[in-house]
């Protein structure tokens, strides 16, 4: 049924010292399907994002137990290069972090820090591949050359999106990517996530249920730190198999 | 079934106004068809009027319903349970109101029987009429219970509300082939008892959706909502 398993995780414990913050979470996240993570705030969603593409281990005290695989290999193997990961694994914040340089010193960031390429004119065509991959393009490409600061927020986001694709990553995670736009510019950013699912795994974690329910295919719903119900999100919002999932997407908690 | 409130007050207290409104209407419906059967069978044409006239009531609560589910879809964007109640509430207020429209063409032939002759002694068709109004009162506590499981006996019992109207159009028949004067009045009865068992169709439509609002299963046409 359904795609490839992209990501699986199994038996994933997740502490921040002495805190254990993930309890035994299994997920197979699918090859080109977006998968939403939902639950309230300090319910681990965020933890277990970021544990994909080993954030987390910037964080002392930081420590994982069980696998996490991307295309069957496990990312925390001692062989794996984390570099090389979060090349594979992108990620996209919650407030857009353009870099203080032009809109096109953004796009190609990735590209220059990486050495993939010296040549202009491939830097060019990549940089229009990319921001047009983010539906940015129409809007900035008579003015590549002005500093990021200068867009607006949601074209920021879009742009970061950009920058995230310029280094032809697999999945893509975002972390509340709409939570500080204005509905239009949230409006965008759904419509473009939908885009590149075309060509991307992406992993998403919201507050916004609407917006889970929208853009994702299939959603975990996380609570203390336990994966509650994991299934396609037309089932889960019209009919969730827990009580507490259903508790909390219909508003009932507190 | 014990189900914790909404943390909006204000989205409970809507869906609390819905369902009032749903009960009152049950209410009506079970009184319209009881009403409009005693008519028939004590003979009284003043009760089969009160039945017809109360039919503008039921008409205007069926356009509440309607319009107060939908301003909580466009308000709350109700989801799981939630939206299963609304779309529940949509679909069984119709058979609620065609439940009354049905009592109004029961008073009607009664008004028309009323002033011929008795046939025959009733005997059949108000049992037949007890079944149904007892199935709609089921159907309808299984929806204010949210209960399956007496849902599911609604849709058992159906199947005799079916086989007493075919006792009733067997045994009219045979009335009709003895005696032509007969076929005006036996036809009218024989209508009524079609009537009867619309009722328990429409009864049977408010417990699968009752199935269907309770456990997430669309049992209509032999379906299930979970098969992929």
């Amino acid at each position: 049924m359904g795609e490839p398993v992209k990501i699986d995780v199994s038996d994933m414990n997740f502490f921040y010292g002495n805190h254990k913050a993930l309890h035994g979470v299994n997920m197979k996240i699918r090859e080109n399907y977006v998968t939403a993570l939902i639950g309230p705030s300090g319910c681990g969603k965020s933890t277990f994002l970021r544990s994909l593409n080993r954030m987390n281990d910037l964080i002392p005290g930081a420590r994982l137990e069980g696998r996490v695989n991307l295309d069957g290999e496990n990312i925390y193997a001692s062989s794996t290069d984390v570099i090389q990961l979060r090349r594979r694994v992108g990620m996209i914040f919650q407030r857009s972090n353009p870099f203080p340089m032009s809109i096109y010193e953004n796009a190609a960031y990735g590209v220059r820090v990486n050495g993939l390429t010296r040549d202009r004119l491939k830097l060019d065509e990549i940089v229009e591949r990319t921001l047009r991959a983010a539906a940015l393009w129409d809007e900035v490409k008579d003015r590549l050359g002005k500093s990021a600061m200068s867009l607006s927020g949601g074209q920021q986001q879009r742009l970061c999106i950009a920058r995230a694709l310029a280094v032809q990553p697999e999945v893509l995670l975002m972390d509340e990517p709409a939570s500080a736009l204005d509905p239009i510019s949230t409006a965008k950013i759904e419509e473009l996530i939908y885009e590149l699912k075309q060509n991307y795994t992406i992993v998403i974690v919201t507050h916004n249920m609407q917006q889970a329910a929208r853009v994702s295919d299939e959603s975990g719903f996380f609570l203390t730190g336990r994966l509650v119900e994991f299934s396609e999100t037309k089932r889960l919002f019209t009919a969730p198999t827990n009580r507490e999932t259903e508790d909390y997407i219909t508003g009932r908690f507190g | 079934m014990s189900e914790r409130e909404h943390t909006s007050k204000q989205f409970e207290q809507q869906l609390r106004a819905l369902k009032d409104k749903l009960l009152l209407m049950s209410h009506h419906a079970e009184k319209m068809i009881a009403d409009a059967i005693r008519a028939l069978v004590e003979r009284r044409p003043s009760l089969a009027e009160e039945v017809i006239k109360s039919d503008d009531e039921m008409d205007q609560l069926e356009l509440d319903v309607d319009n107060q589910c939908y301003e909580i879809l466009a308000l709350e964007q109700p989801v799981a349970r939630d939206l299963r109640f609304i779309a529940t509430a949509l679909k069984i207020v119709r058979d609620i109101e065609r439940i009354g429209d049905i009592a109004v063409n029961i008073a009607e032939r009664a008004i028309e029987l009323i002033q011929e002759p008795e046939m025959k002694r009733l005997i059949d068709l108000p049992i037949m009429a007890e079944a149904a109004q007892r199935i709609l009162k089921e159907s309808l506590d299984a929806f204010v219970n949210s209960d399956a499981e007496l849902a599911e006996k609604v849709i058992r019992d159906d199947t005799f509300v079916d086989d007493c109207y075919e006792q009733i159009f067997r045994e009219l028949l045979t009335y009709m082939m003895e005696d032509t004067k007969y076929i005006s009045r036996a036809l009218k009865v024989i209508f009524i008892a079609k009537h009867l068992e619309r009722v328990g169709d429409h009864s049977s439509n408010i417990a699968e959706m009752v199935i269907f609002l309770v456990r997430g299963q669309d049992i209509r046409h032999g379906t299930r909502l979970d098969r992929r």
